[in-house]
């Protein structure tokens, strides 16, 4: 990543050595904004875009890369708009503090930083608004960024250059802007044969007002978006020159290791604190909130030095907490008559009465970890009057924030440098591991790279909840549904508020969730609530065809009869892994389908259970309708990698609470998917030309049934709570 | 105690405790940070550097015992000109998040370098590391790819 510095640019619109840059204007009161009663005096201008005079292009990127893609897929979207020659396009991730633009790197992220021109307020109309506000929270989650930046501000900055530069071709030539046309990053006149590059206009399209409302493409004139292309973050990622958070090195730096009281909520006595100390290079032994930590000058001299440290744990109120207890009063409130409803359709108890059938079943899942591939870890270096944060964030501007109060500075006097993420999931939204760096660097006056070992990294997450669910389901003479109805519990995390709804068209629907509190930390984990709903969603359903005597996807076509969408995903994943075709002897397949995020997946398992009750999953089909897929091979990634990420969840995964504690601790007791274990994948996108859906995290929910439904199609048994490894299937 | 290592062609003389892991002298002290550190206990491969030719997970090998010994790590590994394995990697577009493949690419390139075509069971049983975001089919491609030549 390059540097920004204070004079990368001279004044509006023009970069130093010629040049235009384009963004879109912040103004600290953004209120004033939205109430249109903007004050261009204060007002700073967010850089998107510049085309420099040897016609390069850079566009600049306020998400995370987490491997998401999503620093290719945002330049495309833009440069597609700009109809941009692609291979002069590069990328740039913005610093966390643009809209603030207080100190030096960011200084030169604004462009000028007194006064805008009146050209560039204009371009604030209310949904850009909402642009500069999700850029601004620069939260990289809820699959929005292609969804939300990408649409609404990459294409529109894209769109609005190009007018520009045809507008300053237009003035040059003299004649009508009509009568121009744009490819490849030249502008030409056909009549007379003229042509120039952007890089010949820039200067002049420098001078030209941005339009307010830029015209965007119609999807069929897209030349760049869906076409796929090499990711910009995957050169780094194979020489070892990839930086992220865990490798930053700043001068004079020192390492530490932590351990939390493994209880929850519980802290430490540690009675030969001062023997520790006197270990070899260590500096210091400090505790903090609920945690001890040993700060040496180098990692592994403060990790063993810990391990040294003999640890009592105080005050644990959830020592005799145990996952069956935890387990045991989940399914007894989710039998509660009570609840906040998510949908509350027609008679569900009359048609019950009316029932030919009814089907009963309860559904439980676990807590589980995120183990993102790097360890949390973070750096911090606290000074007099300012500090400086080095870490991979989901969400640095929240970083900053939690940075700030822990070293009592204005957020101002933060600099929050973002790096690459070994994953995120999720727990890389969090601020916990950043709060506890800020502090050991003041206690220490130095700057400190805090490491969380693997063991930390599993036994204190912000689990993705356990829930436990009642299901009930009456059948007409048909075999199809005539009410549903749905109990579960809800910790407080179970967002996105849709997630408990079934997709499938019944008129009697009670869905509800009863509130249960838990000891256990909980937080966002990839998918959020469709990891467990869509579990008892698509194996429920999957039940009520078995009852109904019924192929488990004809009957979910039936149900889907009047979702065209849903239903062209669905057939594309049964017939492209041949559903209803003979298998292997011992193979079955099975099926399930979710919305998520914006976009529907299907996914058909093909399995085989062995005598010893091993499973192997050979091969998994996705269908996917995300609207447009931005970079086709980038989304084939990240619905593989969904898939391999709840398949791990769905065969291993549980996080085990016993005396308070967590159970697991690394990779032995916390399994996860390898090579050996990988099914052959096969992804399907479907290009249905609707809005843009997050491909992040859709890929995730729907594995875990279509893999407990094949088994059940292999051997008869039905797999109501996870993980599978804890059910003997011999 | 005092080591002394080949690292990527350089020779270092260190002093340094002889059970301190080879990963952590790597990154700390050489300020190599290519090599990833992932669990610590030998079970991720994050860490998977080349020790005399040889993949090792570089977490738990006490620095004392591979004193004197020729190790490459992923920033030496395509220095001169790109491996076939990081080629591979980027044809296939392999990584996602990234911080796996290091030891991903090592344990790949020794293994073809011991048996230049290993079967798909080969591969599997030889390298076991860990890629949490799930880049395994692309890996399988990518191996196929460079046995297929
Ligand atoms: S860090 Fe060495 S094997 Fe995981
Ligand atoms: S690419 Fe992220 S862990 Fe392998």
């Amino acid at each position: 990543m390059g540097k920004w510095t204070r004079r990368a640019f001279l004044g509006a619109g023009g970069l130093v050595g010629g040049g235009l840059a384009l963004g879109f204007a912040f103004a600290p009161n953004r209120m004033t904004i939205l109430s249109g009663d903007s004050d261009a005096s204060t007002a700073e201008l967010n850089t998107w875009l510049t085309i420099r005079l040897d016609n390069t292009i850079k566009v600049i990127v306020p998400h995370s890369e987490m491997g998401q893609g999503t620093q290719t897929g945002l330049p495309m979207m833009l440069a597609d708009e700009l109809d941009a020659d692609w291979s002069t396009v590069t990328m740039e991730q913005a610093p966390a503090t643009e809209t603030y633009a207080n100190n030096d790197v960011a200084r030169g992220f604004v462009l000028g930083d007194t006064t805008l021109p009146e050209s560039v307020s204009r371009m604030l109309d209310f949904s850009l608004f909402k642009v500069a506000q999700i850029a601004g929270l620069q939260i990289t989650g809820g699959s929005a960024s292609i969804r939300f930046t990408g649409q609404l501000a990459m294409r529109r900055a894209g769109a609005a250059a190009k007018h520009m530069l045809l507008q300053a071709a237009a003035t040059r030539w003299d004649v009508p802007v009509e009568s121009l046309s744009a490819n490849e990053s030249i502008v030409t006149h056909a009549t007379s044969g003229r042509s120039a590059t952007y890089g010949e206009l820039a200067n002049e399209a420098a001078l030209v007002a941005p339009p307010v409302e830029p015209t965007l493409k119609s999807p069929s004139d897209f030349t760049i978006i869906g076409q796929s292309q090499p990711r910009f973050d995957i050169p780094a990622k194979v020489d070892g020159s990839a930086a992220y958070g865990i490798d930053i090195q700043v001068p004079g730096m020192m390492y530490a290791a932590i351990k939390h009281a493994p209880v929850f909520g519980a802290s430490f006595q540690a009675p030969n604190v001062e023997q520790v100390k006197a270990s070899p290079g260590v500096i210091d032994v400090i505790e903090i909130d609920g945690a001890i930590a040993v700060v040496a000058n180098n990692f592994w001299r403060a990790k063993t030095a810990l391990e040294n440290l003999e640890l009592l744990c105080v005050n644990g109120d959830g020592e005799s907490m145990t996952s069956a207890q935890i387990y045991e009063r989940y399914a007894e409130a989710a039998l509660s008559e009570d609840g906040s409803y998510d949908a509350d359709e027609g008679d569900v108890a009359n048609a019950m009465l009316g029932a030919d059938k009814i089907v009963r079943a309860s559904y439980q899942v676990p807590f589980l970890a995120h183990a993102a591939m790097e360890p949390l870890n973070c750096t911090a270096w606290v000074q007099n009057d300012k500090c400086d944060v080095w870490v991979g964030h989901q969400n640095p501007l929240g970083a900053r924030k939690s940075a700030a109060s822990a070293a009592e500075l204005p957020e101002e006097q933060v600099t929050v440098h973002n790096f690459m993420l070994g994953g995120g999931f999720g727990r890389r939204s969090e601020t916990d591991f950043v709060e506890q760096a800020v502090t050991l660097s003041r206690k220490v006056g130095a700057p400190v790279k805090l490491i969380w070992s693997r063991e930390e990294d599993i036994r204190q997450d912000r689990y993705r909840p356990a829930v436990a669910n009642h299901m009930a389901a009456a059948l007409g003479a048909d075999g199809m549904p005539t009410a549903w109805q749905n109990s579960y519990t809800n910790s407080g995390a179970n967002e996105p508020g849709e997630s408990p709804l079934t997709q499938y068209a019944i008129a009697n629907q009670s869905i509800k969730g009863v509130d249960v509190s838990s000891a256990v930390p909980l937080g966002a984990w990839r998918s959020v609530g469709h990891t467990q709903h869509c579990f008892f969603n698509e194996s429920f359903v999957d039940e009520l065809a078995a009852e109904a005597g019924q192929d488990p996807y004809e009957y979910r076509r039936t149900l889907l009869a009047d979702m065209p969408r849903h239903r062209k995903v669905l057939d594309t994943a049964a017939e492209k892994a041949g559903w209803g075709t003979p298998l292997p002897e011992g193979h079955a397949r099975g099926i399930a389908i979710e919305q998520s995020f914006g976009s529907i997946v299907a996914q058909v398992a093909e399995v085989s259970v062995d005598e010893f009750g091993q499973v192997k999953v050979h091969k998994v089909t996705a269908a996917v309708d995300c609207g447009i897929a931005v970079n086709p091979n980038a989304v084939d990634a990240q619905i593989e990698s969904g898939i391999i990420y709840g398949l791990t969840a769905a065969l291993f995964g549980e996080i085990e609470i016993d005396e308070g504690c967590v159970v697991q601790s690394n990779f032995p007791d916390y399994p996860m998917v390898r090579l050996q274990d990988a099914p052959e994948i096969d992804v399907h996108l479907i290009d249905s030309g609707e809005a843009i859906g997050g491909i992040g995290e859709p890929g995730t929910p729907p594995i875990a049934p279509a893999l407990t439904n094949a088994i059940f199609a292999a051997t008869g048994k039905r797999i109501r709570s996870l993980p599978v490894s804890k059910h003997d299937l011999a | 105690m005092a080591v002394e290592l080949h690292v990527n062609g350089v020779r270092h003389q260190l002093d340094v405790e002889a059970e301190m892991p080879l990963l952590w002298v790597l990154r700390d002290e050489l300020g190599l940070t290519g090599t990833k550190f992932g669990c610590g206990v030998s079970s991720c491969g994050a860490c998977t550097v080349h020790v005399d030719g040889t993949a090792e997970r570089s977490c738990t090998l006490p620095v004392g015992d591979v004193d004197g010994a020729h190790i490459t790590t992923i920033e030496g590994l395509g220095a001169d000109e790109a491996h076939p394995v990081q080629i591979a990697w980027i044809e296939k577009q392999v990584p996602q998040c990234g911080y796996c493949q290091s030891g991903m690419i090592m344990a790949v390139a020794a293994l073809l370098e011991e048996n230049p075509s290993p079967s798909r069971a080969e591969l599997d049983e030889a390298v076991t590391n860990i890629c949490r975001c799930g880049s395994y089919q692309r890996i399988h491609e990518a191996v196929d790819g460079l046995t297929n030549v």
